[in-house]
């Protein structure tokens, strides 16, 4: 595969904490077009993988190429051009609390396009109404679900309409039924707008049925970045234990995790 | 031995690394304050919440200061015979020194916490970095509309202060405590120069730019210092950033007043 596939490299990155040492030489290529999900236990570094792609946290050693750039190295306007090709979900969605749903979700059109009010109220009912969200315009965050919440940072991070978006836990402390929303748009709005995605979870295995590529992330390093398919074929011992401890020794067989693969996707 | 001499480097890099910030945070503040394109709503809105939101607080805090310079500075001069003096003394000790001061230490205690709490809130709840990864600049969208409405409300509360000061000093002096209306307006208007009102303005302007700077950058850094984080990191850099900004002040004031005198 040539380079100009890959949007987002990550090149031997390594970043401590103090004395703690979160990541010890990660590389990891995100492939154009792609969905991309990052995942491993608790406290590997898989929200400080995805804050250095974004540029807030700087590595001690290493580079992040994004369309080639590295952005460890570029500030400015430079950065600031880069990251409008950027949306992100906070895994705690990030909305401004003092603000409505309908200005939260305005916000980047008001400050990074030129597009006169009415246009701009014209994006922001279409996005509501894509979410489900037109009763809730007015509300303030601290008036929503959970789920609502994400939909909302969902609608804000696609307002620009950007080549990559990036989720950091987008199902954490929701229901399944509410999970399955959140997929479904997302399932909906790559689809519609083809963007690359790299998605942080836990939600295993519901997530492995968005996910073109898995990377798995343990003691600092992407130990496996598989394709679904490849990664229950895998006889890597490290790959079989992963997979036996985030979904138990009933998934382990090839037979069965196929089988719950296949369902995941007939549900989508 | 060692170790103490350990924890004075680790303390003195630590400063170092804060004074950093600190001007690089003013730097880019007022890199965003005349960045295009220019937004004045956020700086009315900002304006509303420093200027008339503090008015009140000002207001009372100005009449009573007044009043009581008024009745300190009656039974003091009446003793020498100069009572005739009182709107001099009301009006000097209020222009020169107590408008300013006392103005910029309530402004600290009725909103510069707030600002600096809103910001670190906004910061531990990724607020901030959700306007970085949108290409926001934070510096322009957040910090700086705090700063031109500071710039532009603190020096006309300052006025306010030192007008309503004159006025509760002339009630107890010459209403309540019968003293020559005539002499304390002629004695105010002999005494207080233009050199006076230029101190008086440029100690405001002064103060309102460190009091903006101080407070915001507690805010907008908190998770950047060994404060802890959340609720109790935010509540230990507000205490800090009303401690250190209204120290600021004083100094600022002394060192401005030997300058200018």
């Amino acid at each position: 595969m040539s380079q100009s596939e890959y949007c987002i490299r990550l090149i031997d990155i390594h970043k401590s904490f103090g004395s703690q040492a979160v990541l010890r030489g990660v590389d990891l290529d995100i492939e154009r077009g792609a969905t991309t999900v990052i995942c491993g236990e608790s406290g590997q570094g898989k929200s400080v993988l995805l804050k250095h792609i974004l540029g807030l946290v700087r590595p001690d050693r290493g580079r992040v190429l994004v369309e080639g750039e590295d952005i460890t190295r570029i500030k400015g306007a430079a950065l600031s051009r880069l990251r409008t090709r950027f949306g992100v979900l906070f895994q705690g969605v990030a909305l401004f609390d003092s603000m409505s749903v309908f200005d939260n979700i305005a916000l980047p059109l008001r400050e990074r396009s030129r597009l006169p009010e009415k246009e701009v109220e014209k994006k922001v009912a279409e996005a509501l109404q894509m979410m489900d969200l037109e009763d809730s315009a007015d509300k303030f965050p601290a008036q929503l679900s959970g789920g609502m919440k994400k939909r909302v940072g969902l609608a804000r991070a696609l307002q620009l309409e950007p080549d990559i978006l990036l989720f950091d836990e987008p199902t954490t402390g929701l229901d399944p039924v509410k999970s399955y929303d959140v997929y479904r748009l997302f399932f909906e709005t790559q689809k519609k707008l083809g963007y690359t995605s790299v998605i942080v979870s836990h939600d295993i295995p519901k997530i492995f049925n968005l996910a073109d590529k898995i990377a798995i992330l343990h003691e600092g390093q992407v130990r496996a970045c598989l394709a679904p398919e490849e990664l229950q074929r895998s006889r890597d011992p490290f790959v079989r234990g992963f997979i036996v401890r985030v979904m138990g020794s009933a998934h382990s067989s090839k037979n069965e995790l196929s089988a719950e693969l296949r369902k995941s996707y007939e549900k989508i | 031995m060692l170790e103490g001499l350990q924890k004075f480097g680790h303390w003195g890099l630590e400063s170092l690394e804060s004074m950093g910030r600190s001007a690089l945070f003013l730097l880019q503040t007022l890199q965003g304050a005349v960045q295009a394109p220019y937004k004045i709503r956020p700086v009315l809105r900002q304006i509303q919440v420093i200027g008339s939101g503090s008015f009140l607080v000002i207001f009372f805090t100005g009449a009573f200061v007044g009043m009581v310079l008024g009745l300190q500075g009656y039974y003091t001069l009446s003793k020498y015979g100069s009572s005739s003096a009182l709107g001099a003394a009301v009006a000097l000790s209020l222009v020169r020194e107590l408008g300013p001061v006392l103005t910029a230490l309530m402004v600290i205690g009725r909103t510069g916490s707030a600002m600096c709490a809103e910001l670190g809130i906004m910061r531990i709840s990724e607020q901030i970095d959700a306007l970085d990864c949108m290409a926001i600049n934070p510096y322009r969208y957040l910090v700086a509309p705090k700063l031109l409405a500071g710039l532009f409300s603190i020096p006309l509360l300052t006025a306010i202060f030192n007008l309503v000061g004159v006025f509760g000093g002339y009630m107890v002096g010459v209403v309540l405590l019968h003293g020559n209306g005539g002499a304390y307006m002629a004695s105010m208007r002999d005494s207080v120069t233009a050199v006076d009102l230029k101190m008086c303005f440029v100690k405001s302007i002064c103060f309102a730019f460190l009091l903006v700077w101080i407070c915001a950058e507690h805010g907008f850094w908190v998770n950047r210092r060994s404060w802890g984080f959340g609720a109790e990191g935010v509540s230990r850099a507000t205490t800090s950033a009303v401690v250190v900004s209204s120290v600021s002040v004083l100094v600022a004031d002394y060192v401005i007043t030997s300058l200018m005198m």
